[in-house]
C-alpha cells in the first residue's frame, strides 16, 4: 500500500522505504495472537507513529521489527520484515546482527548501572570488541552531540550513568543507541516515564535525529504524535482482543480526515 | 531466606544465536548437570555403600535394638530412639521460645531495638557446632549434672523419664544444646512470616478491641500457622542432622532407656564416633546404612518443611 | 451538641471495666512471655560466646597461631596448621563450588519458568537440609575409599556440596533482582546472551553474589562433622590437598573430647579464633550486601 502522498509540512517522501513489513502476525506464548496480518511500510528520515488504545499490540509490533520480541517465552512470528533487501525472519538470518542495525529505546530508562556515562555510551561497541581502532571519547562526543546531551556531560563523564536525572539518562539511553550507527531506531514509549520538560526536548530530538536516521515511536499521546511524527499508523484490538492495523497515512491525514470511522472515534475520542 | 518465585517471564534464547551464545549455554547446561548429578549420585552412593548391609539385614535393622561391632551384628533402633528423643526435646523447647522471641520481635518490639535482637538471635546460627558442643560439655553438662537433673528426680522421680543414674551426659543435654542450636531457625523464618500477615488483619482485630495480645494470638498467629508450622519441621531437620554437638554431649551409648539421664546415640553420632575406627565390612556397610536412613529422614523432613513455608509465601504473593 | 448517654460511655470515661482490666493484665502478662523468650534466645547467646571468649581469650596469643600441635605433656602447642588446613580446605572448596553455583543459579534465573526448574530448585532447597555428615560419608565412598587414604581434596568436596545451595538460590535471587529493563537494552544493542548476561547483568548482581560466597564460607568454615574422614586430621604442616590435613574445628573437637586439661585449654582458645572468623565472614557477608546495594 505505497500511495501517492500530497507534500506536508517536512518535505518528506514516502517512496523511499527504510523498513517493511508483510503479513506480519506476532504470537506469544504459544499460540496466542498479539498482532495480526501488519502489512505496512516505513519510509526513509521519516517519523511513523503507532498509535493506538492499550492493548492494541503497538509494543509488540514493534518489538518484532527487531526480532527482540522473540526473546520472551514461546514467542514467534509468521510473515516476514524486510529491511535492506532481506527478510530478517529467513533462516540464516542472525538476530543480533539484526539488533546492531535496528536500535531500540525503552520507556524506562536503564542505563547500566556498573558503567559511568562515556562506558554507557560505548558499552555496545565496547562489549562487542569492535571499537576498531576508534577513540572512546570521539564515539562518545559524536552520540552525545546527537542526543543533544554532550554540553550537559562532557566534563562529567566518568559519573556513573544512574547519577544522572530522568530525561538526562533517557538521551544517556539514545545516545548509547545511536553509538552503534544503526540505521533504524526505535522508540518504545520513550517518553511515557518523562516530566513534560524531558519529554519536550526529546522530541525535539527526534526531528534532529531524523534527518540521518528513520524514526519508528510507539506512543500512547496523540497531541505527541501528532506533533512530531511524519506518518502515523492507528492500531486497535479487534473483538478477539487480536491488534490488528486499522489505517497508515500521513500524520496530517489521519489526524484532519482519517478514512476510517474507527480511527475517527479514536482521535476525537480523546481530543475532545 | 524467604523463597521468592519469578514474577517476569523469563528470556530464552532465539532460535539464531551466534557462537558465543552456543557456548554460554553449554556452559550453563554444563553446571546445572554437574549439580543434578552431584545431588543424584549422593543418594545413589549412599545406598551402594549400605549395599551389603541392606542386603544382610534387611528391613530388620530398622527394628534391631542391638549395635554389636564385636559380633558383627548391627542393628539402628537405639540410634534411631536417641534421635528422635533429642530431636523432639529440641524442638519442644526451641518451639516455644522460638515463636515467643519471633512473636515479640514481629509484634511488640520498638522498631530500633527489633533489628539489633534478631541479628544477636540469627548469630546464634553462626556459631560452629563444635563450639556449641565445647560449651555443652564443660558448662552445660556440669550444671545439669550437680543442680538440674537432681532438682527433676528429686521432685519428678515417679516419671519414668526422670529416673536412673545421672551422668550430666545424655538425652537431655542432648535435647538442649540442640534446642540452643535450632533456635534462630524456629525464630528467623517465623519472625519473616508474622511479619507477612497484612496490615489489615491486625488493624481490624484491633478495632474490634481486641487487646495487643489478643489481636497477636487471635489473629495474628493463626494466620501465620502454616508458615510457623514449617519453620518448626525445617528446625526439627536440622536438629536431626546435627553431629558434632550431639556426639559430644550425648554419651555415646548404643542403648534405649526410659530414662533422659541415660547415655544414648543418635544417627550421626555413632557415625561421627565409630566410622574411623570401623574395621570389617559389614561394619562400614552398617554406618553408612545409618547414614542412608539419615538422609531419607531429612529429606522427607526438609522436603515437607520446605513445600509449608513456600506456600505462605506464594499465597502472599499478589497482595 | 450532643451528649452520649452514660449507659454507652460506661468503662470508656471513668473507672474501667473489671473485666476488661483481666484482659489488660493477661495481654502485658503474655507480652512479657515473650519478652523472656528473647531474653533466653540473646541470653545464651551472650553465655556462650563469653565463656567461649573468657576461657580461650588467655590462651590466644602469637605463639598459639603459630605454633604445631604438641604431644601431651609438652607446653606450647599451637594450631598454626589447623589454621592453613582451614584455609586451604575451604579455599579449594570455594573455587569448586563458586562456578557451578553462580551459572547454574543464572542459569535458574534467566531460563527458570518450567518444572525442570522447579524441580531443580526443590534439589536445592532440600540438599540445603541433608546432615553434613551424610554428604561427608559420600565424599568419602568416592574419594578416600578408592585411594585408600585420606585427603584434604576429599574434605573439599564435602564442604563444595554444603556450599552449592547457598550460592545457587542467592545468585538466582540476585540476578533476578537486575531490572528486566537493563536486560532487555543489552539485547537491543544487538548484545548476545552471554555478552548481557556475563558483562552487564553479572556485574550489576556482584555485591549479593559476593555476599552469597562469603555466607558459604562462613558456613563451611564451621563444619567439623564430614573432615572426620575426609581430611582426617594431622600434627604436621600439610600443603599437598591430596594428603590428609589438619583443620582448626577439627583440632577443637579432638583436644575438647580428650581427657587432657591442657588440650581443653587449647580446645577453648580454637574455639575463639574459630567463632571470630565465623563472625567476621558472616559481618564481611552483611556488608557487601549493603555496597552492593547502592
Amino acid at each position: 500500500m505505497n500511495p501517492q502522498y500530497a507534500l506536508e509540512e517536512r518535505d518528506v517522501s514516502a517512496d523511499v522505504v527504510a523498513l517493511e513489513t508483510r503479513d506480519l502476525s506476532v504470537f506469544y506464548k504459544g499460540k496466542k495472537l498479539a498482532v495480526a496480518d501488519v502489512s505496512m511500510s516505513f519510509p526513509r528520515n521519516a517519523i511513523t507513529a503507532l498509535i493506538g488504545p492499550s492493548g492494541a499490540g503497538k509494543s509488540t509490533l514493534l518489538r518484532a521489527l527487531n526480532r527482540i520480541h522473540e526473546l520472551a517465552v514461546d514467542a514467534s512470528v509468521e510473515g516476514a520484515v524486510f529491511f535492506g533487501g532481506h527478510n530478517i525472519y529467513e533462516r540464516g538470518v542472525d538476530a543480533v546482527a539484526v539488533r546492531q542495525r535496528i536500535g531500540m529505546v525503552f520507556q524506562q530508562a536503564a542505563p547500566f548501572p556498573t558503567m559511568s556515562i562515556i562506558d554507557n555510551v560505548t558499552a555496545g561497541l565496547r562489549l562487542r570488541g569492535i571499537l576498531n581502532g576508534r577513540k572512546p571519547l570521539d564515539i562518545a562526543e559524536k552520540a552525545l552531540r546527537q542526543a543533544v546531551l554532550w554540553n550537559e556531560v562532557k566534563d562529567i563523564l566518568n559519573r556513573p550513568g544512574i547519577s544522572l536525572s530522568g530525561g538526562q539518562q533517557q538521551r544517556l539511553c539514545i545516545a548509547r543507541a545511536l553509538a552503534v550507527e544503526p540505521a533504524i531506531l526505535l522508540l518504545d514509549e520513550a517518553t511515557s516515564a518523562l516530566d513534560p520538560i524531558s519529554t519536550l526536548q526529546i522530541e525535539e530530538l527526534m526531528q534532529e535525529l531524523v534527518k540521518d536516521y528513520t524514526l519508528i515511536a510507539v506512543t500512547h499521546n496523540m497531541q505527541q504524535a501528532a506533533r512530531v511524527s511524519d506518518f502515523t499508523a492507528f492500531l486497535m484490538g479487534d473483538d478477539h482482543g487480536v491488534g490488528r492495523l486499522i489505517e497508515v497515512d500521513r500524520t496530517n491525514t489521519i489526524f484532519t480526515k482519517p478514512h476510517d470511522k474507527r480511527t475517527e472515534d479514536y482521535i476525537t475520542g480523546r481530543f475532545g | 531466606m524467604t523463597p521468592t518465585t519469578p514474577t517476569n517471564p523469563p528470556i530464552t534464547p532465539a532460535a539464531s544465536a551466534g557462537r558465543a551464545d552456543r557456548a554460554f549455554f553449554i556452559t550453563l547446561w554444563a553446571a546445572v548437570t554437574i549439580f543434578t548429578a552431584t545431588a543424584v549420585g549422593l543418594f545413589i552412593q549412599l545406598v551402594n555403600g549400605s549395599w551389603q548391609s541392606l542386603t544382610t539385614f534387611g528391613f530388620g535393622f530398622i527394628v534391631d535394638s542391638q549395635w554389636n561391632p564385636v559380633t558383627g551384628h548391627f542393628g539402628a533402633l537405639p540410634m534411631i530412639y536417641g534421635t528422635v528423643v533429642s530431636s523432639f526435646i529440641a524442638i519442644a523447647f526451641a518451639a516455644v521460645i522460638g515463636i515467643g522471641a519471633a512473636t515479640y520481635l514481629a509484634e511488640f518490639a520498638p522498631r530500633q531495638i527489633a533489628d539489633p535482637l534478631a541479628t544477636l538471635v540469627e548469630l546464634l546460627a553462626a556459631v560452629p557446632s563444635v563450639v556449641y558442643g565445647l560449651w555443652g560439655l564443660f558448662v552445660l553438662v556440669p550444671i545439669l549434672r550437680a543442680f538440674v537433673d537432681p532438682f527433676l528426680q528429686a521432685h519428678f522421680g515417679f516419671l519414668p523419664i526422670f529416673t536412673g543414674p545421672i551422668y550430666g551426659v545424655g538425652l537431655l543435654t542432648a535435647g538442649i544444646i540442640l534446642a540452643i542450636m535450632i533456635l534462630p531457625t524456629v525464630s528467623a523464618i517465623s519472625r519473616d512470616v508474622i511479619r507477612a500477615v497484612g496490615r489489615e488483619q491486625r488493624e481490624g482485630g484491633i478495632a474490634l478491641g481486641s487487646t495487643r495480645w489478643e489481636t497477636t494470638w487471635r489473629i495474628v498467629l493463626p494466620a501465620a500457622r502454616t508458615g510457623i508450622f514449617g519453620a518448626c519441621v525445617l528446625a526439627l531437620g536440622r536438629a536431626l542432622g546435627e553431629t558434632i554437638a550431639a556426639t559430644m554431649v550425648i554419651g555415646n551409648k548404643s542403648v534405649i532407656a526410659a530414662s533422659l539421664f541415660a547415655p544414648s546415640y543418635t544417627l550421626s553420632s555413632v557415625i561421627a564416633n565409630e566410622f574411623t575406627e570401623a574395621t570389617s565390612d559389614i561394619y562400614i556397610s552398617s554406618l553408612i546404612e545409618l547414614g542412608l536412613i539419615l538422609f531419607i529422614i531429612s529429606f522427607i523432613v526438609n522436603g515437607a518443611a520446605r513445600l509449608l513455608v513456600n506456600s505462605v509465601f506464594s499465597r502472599n504473593e499478589g497482595r | 451538641m450532643v451528649t452520649a448517654e452514660p449507659a454507652h460511655m460506661a468503662g470508656v470515661v471513668g473507672k474501667r471495666d473489671p473485666g476488661v482490666t483481666a484482659r489488660y493484665i493477661a495481654s502485658n502478662a503474655w507480652i512479657g512471655f515473650t519478652i523472656l523468650c528473647i531474653l533466653i534466645a540473646a541470653g545464651a547467646l551472650i553465655a556462650i560466646l563469653g565463656y567461649v571468649a573468657l576461657q580461650g581469650a588467655s590462651s590466644v596469643n602469637w605463639a598459639f597461631i603459630t605454633a604445631l600441635p604438641r604431644p601431651v605433656g609438652v607446653t606450647g602447642g599451637g594450631v598454626a596448621n589447623g589454621i592453613v588446613g582451614s584455609l586451604i580446605i575451604v579455599g579449594i572448596a570455594t573455587m569448586m563450588a563458586v562456578p557451578i553455583g553462580v551459572l547454574t543459579g543464572v542459569y535458574l534465573a534467566l531460563f527458570g519458568r518450567n518444572a525442570f526448574a522447579e524441580a531443580l530448585r526443590l534439589l536445592a532447597d532440600v540438599l540445603a537440609g541433608i546432615p553434613s555428615i551424610a554428604i561427608g560419608l559420600f565424599a568419602y565412598t568416592l574419594f578416600v575409599a578408592p585411594f585408600k587414604h585420606f585427603s584434604a581434596v576429599s574434605a573439599s568436596v564435602a564442604f563444595a556440596i554444603i556450599m552449592l545451595p547457598l550460592i545457587i538460590r542467592t545468585t538466582e535471587d540476585a540476578v533476578r533482582t537486575v531490572p528486566r529493563a537493563i536486560r532487555e537494552a543489552g539485547f537491543a544493542l544487538g548484545l548476545s546472551q552471554f555478552s548481557t548476561t556475563v558483562k552487564i547483568v553479572l556485574p550489576a548482581a556482584q555485591g549479593a553474589i559476593l555476599t552469597a560466597v562469603l555466607l558459604g564460607v562462613a558456613r563451611v568454615t564451621g563444619e567439623t562433622a564430614p573432615l572426620l574422614f575426609t581430611a582426617f586430621g594431622s600434627q604436621f604442616w600439610e600443603l599437598n590437598p591430596t594428603h590428609p590435613m589438619a583443620e582448626l574445628s577439627l583440632q577443637v573437637f579432638t583436644y575438647a573430647i580428650s581427657p587432657y586439661d591442657d588440650w581443653h585449654r587449647q580446645a577453648w582458645a580454637g574455639a575463639l579464633l574459630l567463632t571470630l572468623a565465623v563472625f567476621a565472614l558472616n559481618l564481611l557477608a552483611r556488608a557487601a550486601l549493603r555496597l552492593g546495594r547502592r
